[in-house]
């Protein structure tokens, strides 16, 4: 056992759970201000939710060697996974961070609306039925697509695919926000980009800690995280400049957020330059997915779908175009991409259609259903839902 | 001259606003307040989440504007009728006082009363 490995590895680990609390404010600062205390919660319950499942049966659905498409109940309640196979655990524990923050990515598309205590059933049903399984065939060695050699470095289909898609999915059953045609102007801007330099100081745990060591590999997904995430911001400040004339910082926050989600699958596999070409594409294509959104009315609140479901897909194909070593396009190889295409629709078949499925379902359980009712959508979720307002200042009583 | 002054719900700022432009305000601004009348307060945690408090105060949102004397009805019902929570209304949906304004200068131009409106 690597004492460098593990050092690094646990802080890892750390970095990618930090990740979750990042999203919940840059998340937070979008929505308005009677809706921010539920939109943190949606990501900081998934902390303590999926952490539970996870030990209890995720990581063995996920990982168990069950064949190509699920785990199987070998590791139930972490047995077999102890301190004399310390790489073990410390995988299982590098992964606990993954399947935490992924179903709180899918928050942002019902964001303002979405009922809290069938979120909480939501996030059981969603990581036992749709991430376990996708995080086992791509992942898991007896996994489908990992052994059909499907190039995801840190989960570009299993994370931001999955949850981009599972977005699209949600946003259309829960329905459009209420009055929200003349736009929603985000609360607190900061918030914005302080979740966003969360999101960027945590993926490097993400990504350069998903070769899992401390290494060559590891540095230099670094470095390719960092230039795609740099070079998408430039992307987004050029455009959102062309296009009205002035920088966003939510822009940039957002141009950030794409850069990283591209580079995710990609991130041991591409060099400096490569990472230059991601970001550009990202910020590129989720720049314009953003627009054509809106221009569809379709209220996936918080952009999971433009910005992690097609920044996950560029960032799928652009690792087959840019890999390096004689594997990617650039090298003549075309088998690289061709089998991480078939991950990419194959990840968006399977989430979308089981995520349609459980939302449905937990819609028509009595005492569950999906939305607010108009009621409570105009108080806010906050006072709704968790007694409490996030900014006090009437000093009263 | 009059001062309207609408105490309403917040999310019905927008519908509001644009009725008041609609019966032919000039203008108009809003502020965000919190207050009591007859919709009891709201329930609040205190202490880390285990105990329930009743604050007397909820949000409304007050939209002020001055108008000739001879628009008042439009107004109020423009108000009333963009603010109102449905047909028989609920309570919390305000209320409306007015008030007289003595005089009114637009600081641009100088002009008074009703050429500054």
């Amino acid at each position: 056992m690597d004492s460098g490995n593990v050092a690094w590895m646990l802080a890892a680990s750390a970095l990618v759970l930090f990740m979750t609390p990042g999203l919940a404010f840059f998340y937070g600062g979008l929505v308005r201000g009677k809706n921010v205390i539920s939109t943190v919660m949606y990501s900081f319950v998934a902390m303590g939710v999926v952490s539970v499942v996870w030990v209890l049966w995720g990581y063995s659905l996920a990982f168990g060697e069950g064949g190509d498409f699920i785990g199987n109940f070998d590791f139930l309640g972490f047995r077999g996974v102890s301190a004399d196979d310390p790489d073990a655990m410390l995988f299982a524990v590098f992964q606990m961070m993954f399947a935490i923050i992924t179903p709180a990515l899918i928050t942002g598309a019902f964001a303002e609306r979405f009922k809290f205590k069938t979120y909480l059933v939501f996030l059981v049903a969603w990581i036992t039925f749709v991430y376990a399984p996708i995080a086992h065939w791509v992942w898991a060695a007896d996994g489908w697509l990992f052994k059909m050699g499907a190039l995801d470095f840190a989960g570009g289909t299993v994370v931001h695919i999955n949850a981009g898609v599972a977005a699209i999915a949600a946003a259309y059953l829960v329905g459009k926000r209420r009055n929200v045609d003349r736009g929603v102007e985000p609360h607190n801007v900061p918030f914005v980009v302080l979740g966003a330099a969360i999101l960027w100081f945590g993926w490097f745990g993400f990504n350069a800690g998903s070769g899992l060591a401390a290494d060559g590999v590891a540095v230099n997904a670094f470095l390719v995280t960092n230039t795609a995430a740099a070079t998408a911001m430039v992307v987004w400040l050029i455009l959102g400049n062309i296009h009205t004339g002035k920088m966003s910082a939510v822009g940039a926050a957002t141009g950030v957020v794409a850069g990283l989600v591209a580079i995710t699958p990609a991130a041991g596999f591409v060099g400096p330059m490569g990472s230059i070409a991601v970001g550009l594409g990202a910020g590129v294509l989720t720049f314009y997915a953003v627009r054509i959104r809106h221009s569809l009315g379709f209220d996936d609140a918080l952009e999971v779908a433009a910005v992690h479901g097609i920044g996950g897909v560029w960032g799928a194909i652009a690792t087959g175009i840019f890999a390096v070593g004689g594997i990617g396009l650039i090298d003549g190889d075309a088998e690289a991409l061709v089998t991480n295409v078939i991950a990419v629709l194959a990840t968006i078949g399977y989430s979308l259609v089981v995520t349609f499925v459980i939302l449905k379902i937990l819609d028509v359980i009595p005492g569950l259903g999906l939305r607010a009712d108009d009621g409570e959508e105009d108080a806010g979720l906050d006072i709704t839902y968790h007694g409490e307002r996030a900014y006090v200042s009437d000093g009263a009583d | 001259m009059i001062k309207i002054e609408a105490v309403v719900r917040p999310e019905r700022v927008n519908t509001v606003v644009d009725a008041l432009l609609e019966a032919g305000c000039g203008g108009y601004h809003v502020s965000n307040v919190t207050g009591k009348g007859t919709q009891q307060g709201v329930e609040v945690f205190t202490g880390r989440g285990a105990a329930i408090t009743t604050r007397a105060a909820l949000p409304k949102s007050v939209i002020t504007t001055v108008v000739g004397d001879e628009l008042k009805e439009a107004v109020v019902a423009a108000i009333v009728d963009s603010s109102k929570s449905g047909e028989e209304g609920q309570i919390g949906d305000g209320k409306i006082f007015i008030s007289p304004v003595s005089e009114v200068v637009r600081v641009r131009t100088g002009e008074r009363d009703d050429e500054a409106l």
